[in-house]
């Protein structure tokens, strides 16, 4: 910053806005720059890699899904196979409970849980950082209630609370988005306000706010672009948590009666006895699943946190 | 301590009347004729129904008062059992104790082992493998692989027998007072506590490496080496003490949440727990009991803290300031 701001000093207007021009742009540069190399770091690495390979396949899967699979074929009525067949030819997964393709079930399972765990981490992330920042911003009463909140939000116990919301909201996409999403917002506000804490602590922003920036410059131009990295990194845990999260209550009998999820047809499965059945075509299939989209988030993030966090890269 | 204690003891409080809050007016969101949800479908006798309708026209500041004042109370039955929900709760503690107790006792001493294993050589060949291998059953949904072994190991496929019981806690008709009765009890335990188990030797394996990794290049570390010491001797007299720290807390916190993360396993295996009580209340859904539950599993996450908190002040006195 101090190299783009220097030529302000001793100016005139004219030059004064030019000065400010020249250090945005500077500092817009230097950001990008840092982005690219980030980025760059974060594909050459193994977990990288691997996540950036089995998400790609994935979303192709959720995007193909309606091209490869049409719906009706998602029809019980319409199916004329057998039920709960193992796989054969034009069936490598064998069929479900009502004689329909766990194939087509499972490419269409990918839409569903895919769009559930990416909403959800949105709302999450939106919530946590407001909140981290907020609390870790403002020394006054409104910084300790809301400290206060995210503590209380840790310590209840996550799938009970999730229980009780969804029980209490009902079954539908969007409740199931919302409940994963109000509950998931604690450990990123946690370290968000660490960090904007950490961040208010350093020089530049004392002389900033002894220049006259006012709260709202000193949070978006200061304190949200140190925070962001570390905001994006949790993201990509976070929609690991969301989707494991959709997949037990699916599970449990919580979510969207007519939406197809992993987790709804391993419910499905559970309740049509596929365990006694020794049908574990019905059970494998979407399990896989969502262990390799789960462990793909969760190696982008650890490698994320990596390439973000100095002092882990040289170790 | 003592000011430290009355501190933690103080937040707990706090924390508590937090989730009485939420429990009460959570519930009261709820659509619908509030008798019709807790009475659904049971017959009830008209004193009966006015009664309630009493409490529920009271002031909603005073019901609150009522229910804060005595959460416990026995009042109210469970729609799908028609009985006290706290006597259906309290038969269901043991089993979930014996079955979460197995498992956390051994998925710490596993996950520690191999933690620090993985973590005093990091980079090395059994650090690549354990840590490839506890990522991926970090990302297993506990049922899901509870439903593999079941129905490789309880059902069996091809040419696997069936080696174990395909759940409930006992055979039934076998006395579970008698030493034969004991080992039908642990033959049925084997797989549910192995599905608990795998999940948290993962999260404690994940956890203790990292925290020795942050002490492998220590100073403190280098100097022991430097006084000629074992390598053994290093790393369990220098290193492990002060790694542990993290390590523990983190381990203590998570006991409180075993309990309630063992629901969907109990639902599996059909361990007659507190999970599996839980599934049922769910699938009505059965209101008071699940309100009952809510509370329960809160209120034993915050005790489980509380004692935590105080034990890491004892281990590592510098967190008392």
């Amino acid at each position: 910053m101090s190299a783009g701001t220097g030529p302000v000093s001793g100016a005139d207007a004219g030059t004064q806005r030019t000065g400010r021009q020249d250090a945005r742009t500077l500092a817009r540069a230097r950001r990008r720059a840092a982005l690219r190399r980030a980025v760059r770091d974060l594909l050459r690495k193994p977990g990288g890699v691997a996540g950036r390979v089995i998400l790609g396949f994935f979303g192709v899967l959720a995007l193909l899904a309606p091209l490869l699979f049409p719906a009706e074929t998602l029809e019980v009525t319409r199916t004329t196979q057998p039920k709960l067949a193992s796989p054969y030819a034009g069936y490598p997964f064998g069929t479900d409970r009502y004689g329909i393709s766990v194939l087509a079930l499972v490419a269409w399972g990918a839409r569903i849980s895919l769009l559930v765990g990416i909403s959800a981490t949105v709302i999450s992330m939106v919530l946590g950082t407001l909140v981290g920042i907020a609390s870790g911003h403002f020394r006054n009463l409104l910084g300790a209630v809301l400290e206060r909140l995210t503590d209380w939000f840790l310590v209840i116990p996550f799938l009970p609370l999730v229980i009780v919301l969804a029980t209490v909201l009902g079954s539908s996409i969007l409740n199931v988005v919302v409940v994963i999403g109000i509950t998931s917002w604690p450990a990123t506000a946690r370290l968000v306000r660490a960090q904007t804490l950490s961040i208010e602590a350093r020089p530049y922003v004392e002389r900033s706010r002894a220049l006259g920036a006012g709260e709202w410059h000193l949070v978006t131009r200061h304190v949200l672009p140190n925070v962001m990295p570390l905001v994006l990194a949790n993201t990509t845990l976070t929609v690991a948590v969301a989707i494991a999260s959709e997949t037990t209550l699916s599970f449990l009998g919580l979510g969207d009666p007519f939406a197809v999820s992993w987790g709804k047809i391993l419910d499905d499965a559970f309740g049509a006895g596929a365990i006694t059945a020794g049908a574990w075509w019905y059970l494998v299939p979407p399990g896989v699943c969502v262990v390799l989209v789960v462990l793909a988030f969760t190696l982008l993030g650890r490698a994320l946190e990596e390439v973000l966090d100095p002092r882990r890269r040289s170790a | 301590m003592g000011r430290y204690a009355l501190r933690r003891a103080g937040t707990a409080a706090g924390t508590a009347v937090f989730v009485l809050v939420v429990n009460f007016f959570l519930f009261r969101l709820l659509p619908g004729d509030p008798i019709g949800l807790i009475t659904r479908g049971r017959n009830m006798d008209a004193d009966q129904i006015r009664a309630l309708r009493a409490q529920l026209n009271k002031p909603v500041w005073q019901q609150f008062l009522d229910y804060a004042t005595n959460p416990f109370s026995t009042g109210v039955d469970s729609v799908k059992y028609s009985r006290p929900v706290w006597g259906l709760i309290g038969e269901r503690v043991g089993p979930t104790l014996l079955l979460v107790g197995t498992a956390t006792v051994i998925a710490t001493a596993v996950g520690l082992w191999i933690g620090i294993r993985a973590g005093w050589r990091p980079g090395q060949g059994f650090d690549r493998g354990s840590t490839a291998v506890t990522l991926l059953l970090y990302a297993m949904p506990e049922f899901w692989l509870g439903m593999l072994l079941l129905i490789a190991f309880g059902t069996g496929i091809g040419p696997l027998p069936a080696l174990f019981p395909i759940g409930g806690i006992s055979t039934p008709g076998v006395d579970t007072s008698t030493p034969a009765g004991w080992l039908d009890v642990a033959r049925h335990l084997v797989l549910p506590a192995t599905t608990i188990v795998l999940g948290y030797v993962a999260e404690y394996s994940l956890i203790m490496r990292a925290s020795l990794v942050d002490e492998v290049h220590a100073d403190y570390v280098t100097t022991a080496r430097a006084k000629g010491l074992k390598d053994v001797e290093v790393r369990r007299r220098h290193a492990l003490r002060n790694a542990m720290l993290p390590t523990s807390s983190l381990v203590l916190l998570n006991i409180g949440f075993v309990v309630s993360g063992a629901i969907t396993v109990e639902t599996v295996f059909s361990w007659p727990g507190l999970g599996l009580l839980t599934y049922d209340a769910l699938r009505g859904p059965d209101i008071p009991l699940l309100q009952a539950l809510f509370l329960l599993f809160s209120l034993s996450v915050i005790a489980v803290n509380l004692v935590a908190d105080l034990l890491y002040g004892v281990i590592d006195p510098r967190v008392r300031t």
